[in-house]
Parts: structure tokens; C-alpha cells; sequence
């Protein structure tokens, strides 16, 4: 048996010229996805090691509002940043809600969108916060709103020789909600039934900013556009709230497998979305 | 490839593929078998260790992400003074409140309670409890006996700050 190739690169340049140089090895960061079947599987070819690479890593306030989060950032780090909990409160309660301590002092935001798992906890709330990827790569740096970036099971629009650097959020207008919801078997350390999470903005009355990303209810994360559709322009109130759920019964592929069923699942986010717009529809409180 | 790291506070080097697990190089090479595998797959916590100060599970490490990196393990949390071992507040107060069954997770929680002594305010208010009990919701106790465990987390960080003269 020949040993795994290992490199621990120092920067962002040397990261994406290692992966030039080895295109059949992994990136690993934090390892919670890519060890849990270590021991079932044969060891891969190498690794490009780029846990706590400090270029790849913080949480910052960039071009007037939004906030730029490392893509080796851990989750605990989300967890406990003041500026996240300002400016991307959902985030926060997304990444609360993934595993547990040792699974947030070591997973991180890039980990969770490479991986794309249509599970990924913190997936729906960058749908529904617009977040944008940026990825680097020899050719050099492009961003790549994080809707188009899922394109099926598992699958994204990363490119062989591309390295995920940096998740960012733009700034949400003062005015919106924020909201998050996570279903699972308990409250702690459990994979997703279902995830949504939604931005929406009132206005005199009516809706007029609908931003809403489900997980595990499709092959990949996604915005419910139909939902959204109904939403935006509409009054606020529970014929809205019954729009939006009757809306996502068109839009939506939930599966049934070992974690839920597909009527449940169907059933519980409908039942999220519902209240999502009846909480947006009352006047906002400190939560 | 050659790993060399700091476990307990000492200098180690082990030549080991660097795909294999902590959890197994603490254990197997380094024969420091406090820290228990229970699902080896990140779920359960019984091997729970610091790495770089920070609780992780060791089975979701890869033996290469550890070099030049500083490891503790349940070994490595009582201190010595005066030629005998001092244990840590958490170990001291897990022997006093009876704050273990069969004793398969409680390295483990020995380990993350540690973090949480010494890293997050845990005060006596009411919420102290449902602090220690989302911050140890890794560690999986497949007795049940969570009561007298969170009981002495909370008993180590009064401990603690008791010891640091705080009320």
C-alpha cells in the first residue's frame, strides 16, 4: 500500500498550486465529512491539508456592510462572532444547530458548501441571504452566486483545479426578517428532516422581498422560488402564509429514506414556510 | 510521513500515513488509551481530546493535520504539584457528584468539560444548566446518567471560580 500524499499549504497561492499539481487528491479542512467514512473506504491518493490556512480563515466587514466569512472558518467562530450575530443572525442559528462542539470547533462554511449535501445545515441560509462563493483557481478568482452553485446531488459548479476561499453575505436591508428554522430527531447533533430558511421585507402592508432556501426537500439546496413568488407583492396575513405552502407543494422533490419521509417532510416545511410569513407578518419584536 | 506533536504537553513523533486517525495514533501508537472510540464517526464524543486547545473529536482527525500541532488528552488534564497529580476541578467534581456509569464516555466528557471550564463562562444562575447541557451535547452517555454529570460541571466551574477568588 502506498502512502497518502500530504501537503499543508501556507497560502492561498500555494493551496491553488498544489491543486494544480495534484489534481487527483483532496482538499481536506475540518474533516467531519471526509473522515467519518475513513475507515470504510481506501485512503485517498493525498491530501492538500488547508486546515487553518489563516488566509482562509476570519470573519470581516467588507464593501460597506457585507461580511466576508473564510471558507476554513469553523463554525464556532460563526457561532460567536458579534458581526455575524448583527448582520446574519440566521447564519448563526444555523451553525448552533450543526453537530455539536467538536463538530463546530472543526467544520467549516467551506466544508459545508463543497460538500454540498442537500442536508448541509448552513446551505438554505446562504440561499436565502443571496451569498455569493468565491473561488480561486491558477486561471484567478471569480465569484459565483451561491444560487447557481449547487447544480444537483451533490454535485456544484467547482471547478477541477478551483479552491472555495470565502463565502460572502451582502448587506440585508434594515427593515427585513431574518428567519430560520432546522427539524430534526433532537435538538442537538442530529441530521435534517427538512431546513428552511427566509428574508422577508414588509412594506406598507405588503411583501415586498421574499427570499426563501429549503434543505432536504431536493436533490440539492434550494430556493422556492414559487413561494416566493406568491409572497412578493402580496398583503401580509394568513392568505399569503396559505399561498406560499400551497405554492411549494408544486415545487418541491422531497424523498422519503432513513431520516423522514417524504409526506413529512413535505407536510413540516409547508408548515415552516407558513409561519415564516405570518411572523414576518407581525409587527417585529426582539427575539 | 513523519508527524511530530505535542501530546500532554510533550514532544512526540510517530512516522504514520497521514490519512490515519488521531484516535488511532494516541491509542495504538502512543499507547494512551484513555481516549475511548465509541462510534467513530463523529456522533458520540468518547474521544474527545483537545486539538490546539480546542474540543474535537479525535476519530475525525486525520494523523497529518497534527503536525506541529498541540494535543490533550484525558491523560493530560490533571497538573502536578508538590510530586502527586492534582486533578482537574471537572475530574475532582465527576469523582464527587458520582458523575459516571460505565465509564466509556466519561474520558471524553472529562475532556470537552474541561474546555468548558476553562473556556466559557458558566455562572450559577438558572441557565447554568442548559449552558453545560448544549455545550456537552456532543458526548453521548448510553448509561443516561446526564443529571449527575451536568451536576459536576456545574460544581467544577463554582470550583473554579471560587478558586479564582470570584463569589
Amino acid at each position: 500500500m502506498t502512502a497518502t500524499g500530504y501537503v499543508r499549504p501556507a497560502s492561498i497561492a500555494e493551496a491553488v498550486a498544489a491543486r494544480a499539481a495534484h489534481p487527483d487528491w483532496i482538499v481536506l479542512c475540518g474533516a467531519t465529512d471526509l473522515m467519518v467514512e475513513a475507515p470504510l473506504r481506501p485512503a485517498p491518493v493525498g491530501v492538500v491539508d488547508v486546515w487553518a490556512l489563516a488566509e482562509l480563515c476570519g470573519i470581516a466587514e467588507v464593501d460597506g456592510g457585507a461580511v466576508r466569512i473564510g471558507a476554513a472558518t469553523p463554525w464556532r467562530d460563526v457561532v460567536t462572532s458579534p458581526l455575524i450575530a448583527a448582520r446574519a443572525p440566521i447564519l448563526a442559528a444555523a451553525a448552533r444547530e450543526i453537530g455539536a462542539l467538536q463538530i463546530q470547533a472543526r467544520g467549516t462554511i467551506g466544508g459545508n458548501v463543497g460538500t454540498s449535501s442537500p442536508v448541509g445545515d448552513s446551505l438554505p441560509v446562504l440561499l436565502a441571504l443571496d451569498a455569493t462563493v468565491e473561488l480561486a483557481s491558477p486561471r484567478g478568482t471569480r465569484r459565483v452566486p451561491y444560487r447557481d452553485y449547487p447544480t444537483g446531488y451533490r454535485t456544484t459548479a467547482l471547478a477541477a483545479d478551483e479552491l472555495i476561499v470565502a463565502i460572502t453575505i451582502p448587506a440585508a436591508h434594515p427593515g427585513a426578517r431574518q428567519l430560520w428554522r432546522k427539524v430534526g430527531t433532537r435538538r442537538a447533533q442530529s441530521i435534517s428532516k427538512i431546513m428552511a430558511a427566509a428574508l422577508l421585507r414588509v412594506e406598507a402592508g405588503r411583501f415586498v422581498e421574499a427570499r426563501i432556501g429549503l434543505g432536504a426537500v431536493a436533490n440539492r439546496p434550494i430556493r422556492a422560488a414559487g413561494a416566493e413568488a406568491a409572497i412578493v407583492g402580496a398583503p401580509v396575513g394568513e392568505a399569503t402564509a396559505d399561498a406560499a405552502a400551497a405554492a411549494l407543494a408544486a415545487e418541491l422533490t422531497p424523498i422519503t429514506d432513513v431520516r423522514s419521509t417524504a409526506p413529512y417532510r413535505l407536510a413540516t416545511v409547508q408548515q415552516v414556510v407558513r409561519r415564516f410569513v405570518l411572523e414576518a407578518s407581525s409587527p417585529s419584536s426582539p427575539d | 510521513m513523519k508527524v511530530s506533536l505535542e501530546v500532554n504537553g510533550a514532544a512526540r513523533a510517530v512516522d504514520v500515513d497521514p490519512w490515519r486517525r488521531l484516535l488511532d495514533v494516541l491509542r495504538e501508537d502512543l499507547r494512551l488509551t484513555g481516549t475511548k472510540e465509541g462510534c467513530g464517526e463523529g456522533e458520540c464524543g468518547a474521544c474527545t481530546v483537545l486539538l490546539d486547545g480546542a474540543p474535537v473529536n479525535a476519530c475525525l482527525v486525520a494523523a497529518g493535520q497534527c503536525h506541529g500541532r498541540k494535543v490533550t488528552t484525558v491523560e493530560g488534564l490533571a497538573g502536578h504539584a508538590d510530586g502527586g497529580a492534582v486533578l482537574h476541578e471537572v475530574q475532582a467534581a465527576l469523582l464527587a457528584c458520582g458523575g459516571a456509569q460505565c465509564g466509556i464516555c466519561t474520558p471524553g466528557i472529562a475532556v470537552c468539560a474541561s474546555w468548558i471550564v476553562d473556556a466559557e463562562p458558566i455562572g450559577a444562575d438558572a441557565g447554568a444548566r442548559a449552558r453545560v447541557r448544549e455545550l456537552l451535547a456532543g458526548n453521548i452517555c448510553r448509561c443516561t446518567g446526564y443529571q449527575l454529570i451536568v451536576d459536576a460541571v456545574v460544581e467544577a466551574a463554582q470550583a473554579r471560580r471560587a478558586g479564582e477568588g470570584e463569589p
